[in-house]
Parts: structure tokens; C-alpha cells; sequence
């Protein structure tokens, strides 16, 4: 028995949106609130598939006039050479501006400390927050997703960080309909995530869809690597492999983009996206679960990184 | 590479369902959630593994599903969902977003959050307890912020034996309820989601129930909204003008089509300026297009050189919305600071912020029994009540039973910023219930 007041054929009308349309139409909702009501926006932009991925968006929505945008990448000095070849390239070919907050920069002048371990992930957070303070940037686009972490999945679009930077989860301002309250102080700013409700394998049948040029490293290829916390990490000038790590030739690929010393590649054979995109399909671990050690610290160690103005 | 090209299209060609869950621990809320996502093989064996690691190390046996969505260390520490948690999941047929807000009504303006971008909305009970304030507070949510389908998931079957008079008198309480607030459609599921009866599988425990499984009404449900029934609404959020030696006058107007459908060669009014013009064309994000619905983000040029900036509304001349100054509305309040009449604020309404004034606040509701307390003189967090706001500036609002995109506002503090509450145009259950307390013998306030 059922008290259905009116029954589902099932089929959807001709109007209804892909979900990939669903929501690249929402993200672009997003790049524009954020032009018609901020002054000095900049994207975060790493080279990675995620930041790529907003670039595009941030292309769609504005042309045919330029992105109304500047970039900032925080550069951590663990770079991979073709990640920044590409950001080069990408930076060059749309004529736009980027602003690099250095990381390796903050170390030589002793304004920031090495760990121990060699991790430079959580040392992002003070040249970000001092880039963002030194050029009034009052909104700033991250590739974050909900579906990446549990601490993001309590995220807001716009999320607003007083002068520190910090994220107060238990004051956030409540998200209705696709009302995006963007009001803030001087010297506050506001985080804006236009693929928060993108999964990775969005991202990847985006960039399928789209055509959308990613780093090399992205795709299977042979790498000299070792083996430290169950991933594969990149030997490099960075600080590994200790002498007890021993390094081997493997065919993998690279996840996620990020920080040398912490961001692990996985065993693939995917050389294409659409082998990329059953690969991940087919994956029965999370991208960060997989590639970021500096997830694994705790149970709490996203929140605790973003209530510090982490990404 | 055939069969993995049939994957990707296969993945691409779905279509996206929002919808909201809302419930306490207590209905098994986290239980549904955590077999939705289970089920569906939506979570990953990193993420369970940390689950039932934290599980353990809290004295926990079996893996608390909870923990998946609770999120923070506070609502961790302290067993609770605070806030809302969006998860996300998919099947060959469907992608879903899933806000998963707390049932207690202190959080009401967390599950007023959730519902106000759902389409379907899930409702659970207890089929040992039936229908609940809690139950009753719930579909009043969904009623205001008029999501298009309930599912009311009776849970718990399997303590009730799978009885379908049970299951037949919660149904009918709850749809008589839910249609008597305006709920357009109501589906109801006899579900043991511990079990695992009608959440992914058929159950074998119940033959006498012959419709959908949660995951399969999920599935099938229908998304897009009827585009012959709604006015096209079309807020500008931003123009367009390049000013190159390419494109030396191009003027777009760039926005998402908030409600219906927009046409090349349409006859078109502006508000609140009234100035009208025809579109001579949608570039649809690269592709210039005839047709464009919601929800997309399209850019439109016009035949006439108009003053037009953001925060102005773009409507087909023959549908066009009245503007007005004075509005009246359901509010939900969601700020901790009270709102109070008289007082000053900025009311956001598609692409404009204008400045208003609190007139008045005739009633407030309590969502439990619907009663209503007359000039409350102030609301506070988690209220719902009804205000009228007289604002600075005309807006072309429509009533939020007709598009509950152009029919909702925010209010925000203009000192700190602050979302004080979500409005919605025109009249609701809200309103309607005054005259009933007025013939009445009275409430017991």
C-alpha cells in the first residue's frame, strides 16, 4: 500500500538539467555573486585539478571579457616541476595576474620554522592569511569540497574569517536558498568554495566533458618513489627518502596535487581520463584518505588546520 | 575502451536530486543515512575504518554511523549533530546532496537551512511512538519552505512486526497533517533501517507493501520543475562588458534563471526601472542557445541599450512581478541576537540588498501545534513568525508559494553582517492560523 498523493513515471522532462550542468551552473552563480559584490576577489590557485577546475569555471562565467580576478598561489617550495610549468603556462595564455606567497621565503627569513617530519602543508597557513591581509583581498576562492573531509563537509560557500583567518565553526552564518551573505568588516574576509558540492568524480567527468588540460602527473607514468606512512611519495630535494626508505621505479599516478613531502601517489595504470575516471569510479578509498598524510594525524586534524585559516 | 566511454556517459546523463533528512538519533536518522551511504557503497573503506576506530576508542562495539556525518569535535564529544552536514552520493541513476540536519528544536533553523534548497525532504518516525511533535515540527518545515515531496519513513518496523495497521495509521495521521499545511505530494515507506527493509532492498518482511524502496522513490522522483506553470525570472547579478577591440560594445547580462524559461526574440520588462526590451540572445556558458531554464547560468543581450545593473530583474513583459515596499512574511529566525520591531536592517532579495525597516511583527508560531502567540515584540532564534518590513527601495518580489527563489530574502545586521532570519512572501500556514486562535475559545499560552 502506498499513500502517494501523486506517483513518479520515472522519466525526467526534457528540462531537467545533467548534474554536471546542475553544478557548473551553480559554481558560475557563485564567481559572479562574487564579482558583483566584492572588491579585490583572488582564486587560490595551485595547478591542481581542483584550482584548475575553478579557473575554468571563473573563464565561462565572465567571457567573453576577461576573469575579473587575480590568482595567488602559495607556494611551499615542495613543488612538482610540471605543476608549475603548467600554472607558467596557464597564467600566460589568459593574460591574467599571479601572486605567489612564499612558503620557502618565510623559512630563510626564520618567520617560520621546518617540522621535523619535513611536512610544509600546515605551514601554508601564515603566508596565505599575510598575503591576504598585505593585499586586501576580501574574497578568496579555494577548491575546497564538502565531500573531501568531514570538518568541510560543515563548510559554507561563503565563509567568512575575521583578520586571523581563523574558521569559528559554531558561529557560521546559517545558507539559505542561494542567498550568499557576504557581508564583512574591513580587515575580515570571506572564503568562498564554488565546488562545494562537487565530488572527485565530478571533477574528473568535468574535466572529460570540458577538455580541460591537466599536469602530466595526474595520469600513470613511471616515477621513482618509496614507501612511508602505506604511500608512495616522490623522492626530491625536499628531504626523502631516509636512509632506511628505499626507492623503486613504479608505474603511478597523483591523486591530488599538493605538498611534496605529505601528497602520496597511487598504483595506476590510467593514462587517459576515462581510465582516470573508472579508476576512481571503482576506488574504495577517499582521495585524501589515500595521497594526504597530514590528514591522518588525528581525527580532527582538518578542522584544527582550518580553524588556523587553512585552506 | 568502449565499455569504460559507456561508464563515463552513463555517469555523466544523471541528473542531481537535493534533498534533506531530518530526525533525531533516537528515529534512526543516523542509521538511515549510514545505510543510504553504505548501501549505495558510498563510503569508503578509509572512512569506515576511522569510524570504527573512533567508535572503539569511545567504548562503542559496532561502528557508530553517526560519525561519518558529525563532523566537528564538539558534536563528536558530545553525540549530537550540531550543524548541518552535506554528504554526497551517487547510483547509475542519480547524483544526490544529502543535508543531514539535526531534529531538536533548538536547531530548527538548521533544518529550516536543509530544507530551504531540497526538493524532497525525509521525514522519520518511530513507528513504536507515531506521530510526534518532533514529527509535527517537521513537516511544518517542509510545508513553509514548500519542498516539493515528503517521504515520511516509518522506521522501526521490525519492533512492530512489520504490522501494517501500524503502518497504515501513522500514514494516514501524518498525510492528513502534512496535506492539511499544503505539502503537494507525501510518500509514505514502512523502513527498519537497522534491518535494512525498504531503504535499498525490497523487504521480504513486508509483502503487503507494494510501492518504492527510499532509495528507489529517490531515484525516480521527478527534479525539474514544470517550466509552463512558472514565470521566468531572470535576477541580474552582474554585466558583462568587455570593452576590447574584439568585442568593442558588447553588454551582457549575466545571472541564473531563477524561475522558468527564457526565449530569444521575448518581449521583456526590467524592474523596477519597468523599461522594456526584446532578447536577441542566451549564450548558455559558451553556447549560444534559443531556450535557457532554471536553474542555468546563462548571459542575455538585449536589442536596447538599457541602464541595467546588478540587482535588477529581467521578466517576460506579459508576466511580469509587481513591485512593492511592503512586505509582508514568514520569517525563521536563525541568529543568536533577537530581531526586533522597529529595527533597522538590510533585507537580500535575489541580487538586492535594500534597506529596511522592521514595522511590525504580528504573530509568532510554534511549529509543534501551530499555535500562535499574538505581538511577541521581538523573535529569537529558532522562532517562526510572521514580520512586516517596509524597505528603502522597491523590489520585484514574488510570493514564495509561486517561486520560492524570487519569493525568499534574507534580513542581516547592518552593524556586524549578521543573517538575523530567512523570509518568505506572502502567505503561509503561518498567517492563516491567526484567524483560527481569534474565533477560538483560545490557547493556553
Amino acid at each position: 500500500m502506498t499513500t502517494t498523493a501523486a506517483t513518479v513515471n520515472g522519466t525526467d522532462s526534457p528540462y531537467a538539467l545533467s548534474h554536471l550542468d546542475a553544478l557548473e551552473s551553480e559554481a558560475v552563480h557563485i564567481f559572479r555573486e562574487v564579482a558583483g559584490e566584492f572588491e579585490r576577489p583572488v582564486i587560490l590557485f595551485s595547478g591542481g585539478k581542483d584550482s584548475i577546475v575553478m579557473l575554468h569555471l571563473a573563464l565561462k562565467a565572465f567571457a567573453p571579457a576577461p576573469v575579473p580576478f587575480t590568482l595567488l598561489h602559495v607556494d611551499t617550495g615542495h613543488n612538482f616541476p610540471e605543476v608549475l610549468e603548467y600554472r607558467d603556462r596557464t597564467v600566460a595564455e589568459h593574460g591574467l595576474r599571479l601572486h605567489v606567497a612564499s612558503v620557502q621565503e618565510y623559512i630563510d627569513a626564520g618567520k617560520l620554522r621546518e617540522r621535523p617530519d619535513g611536512t610544509r602543508n600546515p605551514l601554508q597557513t601564515v603566508p596565505l592569511t599575510e598575503a591576504i591581509q598585505q593585499h586586501r583581498f576580501d574574497a578568496v576562492f579555494g577548491g575546497g569540497r564538502r565531500d573531501e573531509e568531514k570538518a568541510r563537509a560543515k563548510e559554507r560557500v561563503f565563509s567568512l574569517r575575521d583578520e586571523f583567518s581563523a574558521w569559528d565553526p559554531r558561529r557560521q552564518r546559517p545558507e539559505l536558498w542561494q542567498l550568499y551573505n557576504g557581508r564583512h568588516a574591513p580587515g575580515e574576509h570571506v572564503r568562498v568554495f564554488p565546488l562545494s558540492n562537487w565530488t572527485e568524480l565530478d571533477v574528473w567527468q568535468y574535466i572529460a566533458r570540458e577538455k580541460i588540460e591537466l599536469p602530466g602527473i595526474y595520469f600513470a607514468h613511471e616515477r621513482e618513489v618509496f614507501a612511508r606512512n602505506g604511500m608512495w611519495l616522490t623522492a626530491g630535494e625536499w628531504g626523502g627518502p631516509k636512509e632506511s626508505e628505499k626507492v623503486e621505479t613504479r608505474l603511478i599516478r597523483y591523486r591530488t596535487v599538493g605538498d611534496m613531502s605529505c601528497t602520496g601517489a597511487v598504483d595506476s595504470d590510467a593514462t587517459t581520463l576515462d581510465a582516470v575516471i573508472a579508476e576512481i569510479a571503482a576506488s574504495r578509498l577517499t582521495e585524501r584518505g589515500a595521497t594526504r598524510a597530514d590528514d591522518k594525524m588525528s581525527e580532527a586534524a582538518m578542522e584544527d588546520r582550518k580553524r588556523e585559516g587553512y585552506f | 575502451m568502449t565499455a569504460i566511454t559507456g561508464l563515463t556517459e552513463q555517469l555523466s546523463a544523471t541528473t542531481l536530486l537535493r534533498f534533506a533528512t531530518a530526525g533525531s538519533v533516537d528515529d534512526g536518522k543516523s542509521t538511515l543515512v549510514g545505510r543510504l551511504l553504505h548501501d549505495s557503497k558510498s563510503i569508503l573503506t578509509d572512512q569506515l575504518e576511522a569510524v570504527e576506530a573512533a567508535s572503539l576508542k569511545r567504548g562503542q562495539e559496532a561502528p557508530d554511523l553517526a560519525l561519518l556525518t558529525d563532523g566537528l569535535r564538539a558534536e563528536r564529544e558530545q553525540g549530537i549533530t550540531i550543524d548541518v552536514a552535506y554528504r554526497y552520493f551517487a547510483t547509475t541513476r542519480r547524483r544526490f546532496i544529502l543535508a543531514d540536519t539535526p531534529g531538536h528544536v533548538q536547531y530548527t533553523r538548521n533544518m529550516v537551512t536543509g530544507a530551504s534548497t531540497a526538493e524532497l525532504a525525509v521525514v522519520l518516525v518511530d513507528a513504536r511512538n507515531g506521530v510526534v511533535e518532533q514529527t509535527r515540527r517537521h513537516a511544518a518545515v517542509a510545508a513553509l519552505l514548500r519542498v516539493p515531496h515528503v517521504v515520511l519513513a516509518v522506521n522501526k518496523m521490525d519492533l512492530v512486526a512489520y504490522a501494517e495497521p501500524v503502518f497504515a495509521a501513522i500514514a494516514e495521521e501524518f498525510t492528513a497533517y502534512a496535506a492539511s499545511l499544503g505539502v503537494p505530494e507525501i510518500t509514505a515507506i514502512p523502513i527498519s533501517a537497522l534491518a535494512g527493509d525498504n531503504v535499498v532492498e525490497p523487504s521480504a518482511n513486508m509483502d503487503w507493501y507494494g510501492g518504492p524502496t527510499v532509495l528507489e522513490h529517490l531515484e525516480t522522483v521527478p527534479v525539474s520543475h514544470d517550466l509552463a506553470s512558472c514565470k521566468a525570472r531572470f535576477p541580474v547579478q552582474y554585466v558583462i562588458r568587455p570593452q576590447t577591440a574584439e568585442h568593442p560594445d558588447y553588454r551582457g547580462y549575466a545571472g541564473q534563471i531563477a524561475s522558468g524559461a527564457l526565449r530569444v526574440g521575448e518581449a521583456v520588462t526590467v524592474l523596477p526601472s519597468g523599461r522594456t526590451s526584446t532578447i536577441t540572445g542566451i549564450d548558455a556558458l559558451g553556447e549560444a542557445v534559443d531556450i535557457a531554464w532554471a536553474p542555468q547560468s546563462v548571459t542575455v543581450t538585449l536589442a536596447d541599450d538599457l541602464d541595467i545593473s546588478r540587482g535588477d530583474l529581467i521578466a517576460p513583459s506579459g508576466s511580469a512581478p509587481r513591485t512593492t515596499q511592503d512586505v509582508e512574511a514568514t520569517v525563521c529566525h536563525v541568529a543568536d541576537q533577537p530581531l526586533t520591531v522597529g529595527q533597522r536592517v538590510l533585507l537580500k532579495h535575489t541580487t538586492r540588498t535594500v534597506k529596511a525597516i522592521v514595522k511590525e511583527i504580528p504573530s509568532r508560531l510554534t511549529l509543534d501545534d501551530l499555535s500562535q502567540h499574538p505581538d511577541p515584540g521581538q523573535l529569537v532564534a529558532n522562532d517562526i513568525g510572521r514580520v512586516k518590513v517596509r524597505t528603502a527601495e522597491p523590489l520585484a518580489l514574488d510570493a514564495y508559494r509561486d517561486s520560492r527563489r524570487t519569493g525568499s530574502f534574507l534580513l542581516i545586521d547592518p552593524a556586524d553582517g549578521t543573517t538575523l532570519a530567512a523570509g518568505m512572501a506572502g502567505d503561509s500556514f503561518a498567517a492563516e492560523a491567526v484567524k483560527a486562535v481569534a474565533d477560538d475559545e483560545g490557547w493556553d499560552f
